[in-house]
């Protein structure tokens, strides 16, 4: 197949209405709510990032993936960590590039005009936030920066001077302004505090374990191989763990993990013998396994009824 | 696209200043966001309005319930319900000063006690002090360091490959200098979880004076308990003493209640640990170790925390008065799972406590 030839001119504007954003997500299986529509509409309308923050596994991540796909958009990620710096977030220069291009034009050569044939943008790699910044696509992209809270001050400081101005100064080169303001989505999971004065600059939505009846409706948008019976009482099993005293609650995530390994298994129905098998896929903590593992039976009993 | 009805806009500015007094950020440029944003949807859809308003003005999950309060007072219908505190949803308090609360039920014509906080017990006092602070904030000593993931250039270390090219580059690419890079060093965030039950009112009052004075210098975390466990961090963050003190007094709702440590700390495991226990924190537990609860839960949950922190330590007041032994049911249980176990009934003992906390080894005790 010829790569080079295969363009698709898809047109896809934007959602008008927030009933369209919802439309639009549930099309791309992403169950949302009302309000998760409505903070991406105005976000999308106010041209301002979105901060998303919730548990681990509730679709923060997701949410901004599908909405890529909504916009007809690139989705440009960066995951964030502790120590990650300009570097790999922003641009840097293709060092060993650039000694070997210098040893081969040898001597005698100008060197002021040496460095600014080398420090051009043929020897800059470009990272995540300069790429949402500075490109050619059709459509502003979509810009991913997840799990904000894993970075640190220096690196919020930095992101809170890029979100207001959308430009970036490269030294050797000068400083470069978005044509296009990409949508960019934040998210956190609350490991620390981020910092007020970013948050200020954003629409703020936070996204909640999802009820009964929505959660099945995920399950059956997202793991559509998992029976119907299969796919509530996961749900309604699920919904039983989050009422109990665990470490780590188990999050949307492993609702869906837990109903592909069920399902894999062949089950259209739960049993105590099959939870007590398959538990891992949900709950990631000894201490949790062990105090759900006497109560199996009254959660299963209670699932099935649900 | 319909403009906002006229009248909208006062409403939505006294909105905004009933949210700012009640403690959430609602200045010119969210007005103004909000604004545009309410230009956009559909008025009529009461939900939508509530939806944007809310993603306008909150930035960060505990103040949700504030403004949802603050939306159900201010927007609602007036219903002859809500005045008399019937109406589920509507008699939520809201954390304003009791003068603000007064003029917002005036000129919302609602009774006080929905605007406002109840009056909480109070702190209690004692005759340590102002002396006990002034030594705190000139004791010497600083928590120990941790080194981070960030690297910095500096004359040792490792070999920072991309300044030594970009150098290179100046000299026709010969590697004439060698720079280097090293992590850069950080401070250690403290957590204080500090016991305010019954048996311990006479040390509270030192002990927050304690956690104010730490609060000003150095990264903490701070939460007290008796029957359960409050965070506190924001109210200590305020720059004057007393008025500190009044707000954790106004803020915890049971100062010298029962104890029951394991509740507590099985809350914090719960709630807090994933987001105050990054970084290498060192945690400090301030209790008497008098429990109520069941030992063995304690026992269990400080398994848990110790796994998460770089160093447990226990203070307890009691351990410095003559001829104590940490017989204590609740110490029993404690005692094998700290990394230390101090003192803290007097400042000198709060300066031991200092001097461990600067001296504190880059590796994990052996447990």
């Amino acid at each position: 197949m010829c790569t080079g030839c295969l363009v698709l001119f898809v047109n896809v504007s934007a959602p008008a209405t927030i009933e369209d954003v919802e439309r639009r997500l549930r099309e791309r299986r992403y169950i949302g709510d009302r309000a998760l529509g409505t903070s991406i509409f105005l976000a999308l309308k106010l041209q301002k990032p979105l901060f998303i923050e919730g548990e681990a596994g509730v679709g923060k991540t997701e949410a901004a993936k599908v909405m890529a796909d909504v916009l007809g958009a690139r989705l440009i990620r960066l995951q964030c960590y502790e120590g990650i710096d300009l570097a790999h977030a922003v641009y840097e220069w293709n060092y060993p590039r650039q000694l070997l291009h210098i040893r081969l034009m040898g001597e005698g050569q100008d060197r002021r005009a040496a460095e600014r044939e080398i420090f051009s943008s043929e020897f800059l790699l470009r990272r995540p936030l300069l790429d949402a910044i500075d490109n050619d696509d059709a459509t502003p992209p979509v810009l991913l920066i997840d799990e904000i809270d894993r970075s640190d001050e220096e690196f919020e400081a930095f992101l809170l001077e890029l979100l207001s101005d959308f430009q970036v100064s490269i030294p050797e080169i000068g400083t470069i302004k978005a044509r296009q303001v990409p949508f960019v989505v934040i998210t956190s999971n609350r490991t620390r505090e981020v910092h007020d004065a970013l948050k200020r600059r954003c629409l703020y939505h936070w996204i909640d374990y999802p009820d009964l009846d929505k959660e099945v409706e995920i399950v059956r948008a997202r793991a559509p191989e998992a029976a119907d019976g299969l796919a509530r009482e996961v749900a309604a099993l699920v919904q039983g763990l989050r009422g109990m005293d665990l470490y780590k609650v188990p999050g949307v995530a492993e609702t869906l993990d837990w109903a592909h390994s069920l399902a894999a298994l062949g089950a259209t129905r739960i049993d105590a013998n099959l939870v007590n098998a398959t538990m891992g896929a949900a709950l990631k903590y000894q201490e949790d396994l062990e105090r759900v593992r006497e109560q199996v039976p009254a959660l299963v009993e209670k699932a099935q009824r649900a | 696209m319909p403009e906002p009805r006229p009248d909208l806009l006062p409403r939505l500015g006294a909105f905004a200043r009933l949210l700012h007094d009640a403690g959430l950020e609602a200045g010119p440029r969210r007005l103004t966001d909000a604004t545009r944003a309410l230009g956009l949807i559909d008025l009529k859809q009461h939900d939508d309005f509530r939806n944007s308003l809310r993603a306008v003005f909150v930035s960060r999950k505990e103040d949700i319930p504030t403004f949802e309060a603050a939306f159900d007072i201010f927007w609602a219908p007036p219903d002859p319900r809500a005045s008399a505190g019937m109406m589920p949803g509507r008699n939520r308090p809201l954390p304003l000063s009791p003068e603000r609360a007064q003029a917002w039920s005036n000129a919302l014509g609602l009774n006080a006690s929905q605007m406002n906080r109840e009056n909480e017990a109070e702190f209690p006092a004692s005759s340590s002090g102002y002396s006990a602070r002034r030594l705190l904030e000139q004791a010497p000593w600083r928590v120990a360091e941790r080194r981070t993931r960030r690297l910095r250039p500096s004359g040792s270390g490792r070999v920072d490959l991309r300044r030594s090219a970009r150098h290179a580059i100046r000299s026709s690419g010969e590697l004439m200098t060698l720079f280097r890079r090293k992590p850069r060093v950080r401070r250690r965030p403290l957590v204080l979880i500090c016991d305010v039950s019954g048996s311990m009112e006479r040390y509270s009052r030192l002990l927050m004076i304690f956690a104010h004075a730490i609060a000003r210098r150095e990264d903490l975390e701070a939460f007290v308990f008796s029957t359960r466990l409050t965070r506190i961090t924001r109210l200590l963050r305020h720059r004057d003493l007393d008025r500190a003190l009044d707000l954790v007094s106004k803020g915890v709702h049971d100062f010298s209640g029962g104890t029951r440590i394991g509740d507590a700390l099985g809350d914090f495991n719960r709630h807090w640990a994933r987001r105050v226990l990054g970084h290498g924190a060192v945690v400090i537990i301030v209790s008497d170790g008098w429990d109520r609860g069941d030992p063995s839960h304690l026992s269990a949950e400080l398994v848990h925390l110790r796994r998460s922190a770089h160093r447990l330590i226990w203070l307890n007041p009691l351990l410095g008065s003559e001829g104590y032994e940490p017989l204590t049911r609740g110490m029993v249980a404690a005692l094998p799972h700290c990394d230390d176990f101090l003192t803290a009934h007097n400042v000198q003992a709060l300066d031991d406590l200092g001097r461990l906390l600067a001296s504190l080894e880059s590796r994990r005790k052996v447990r």
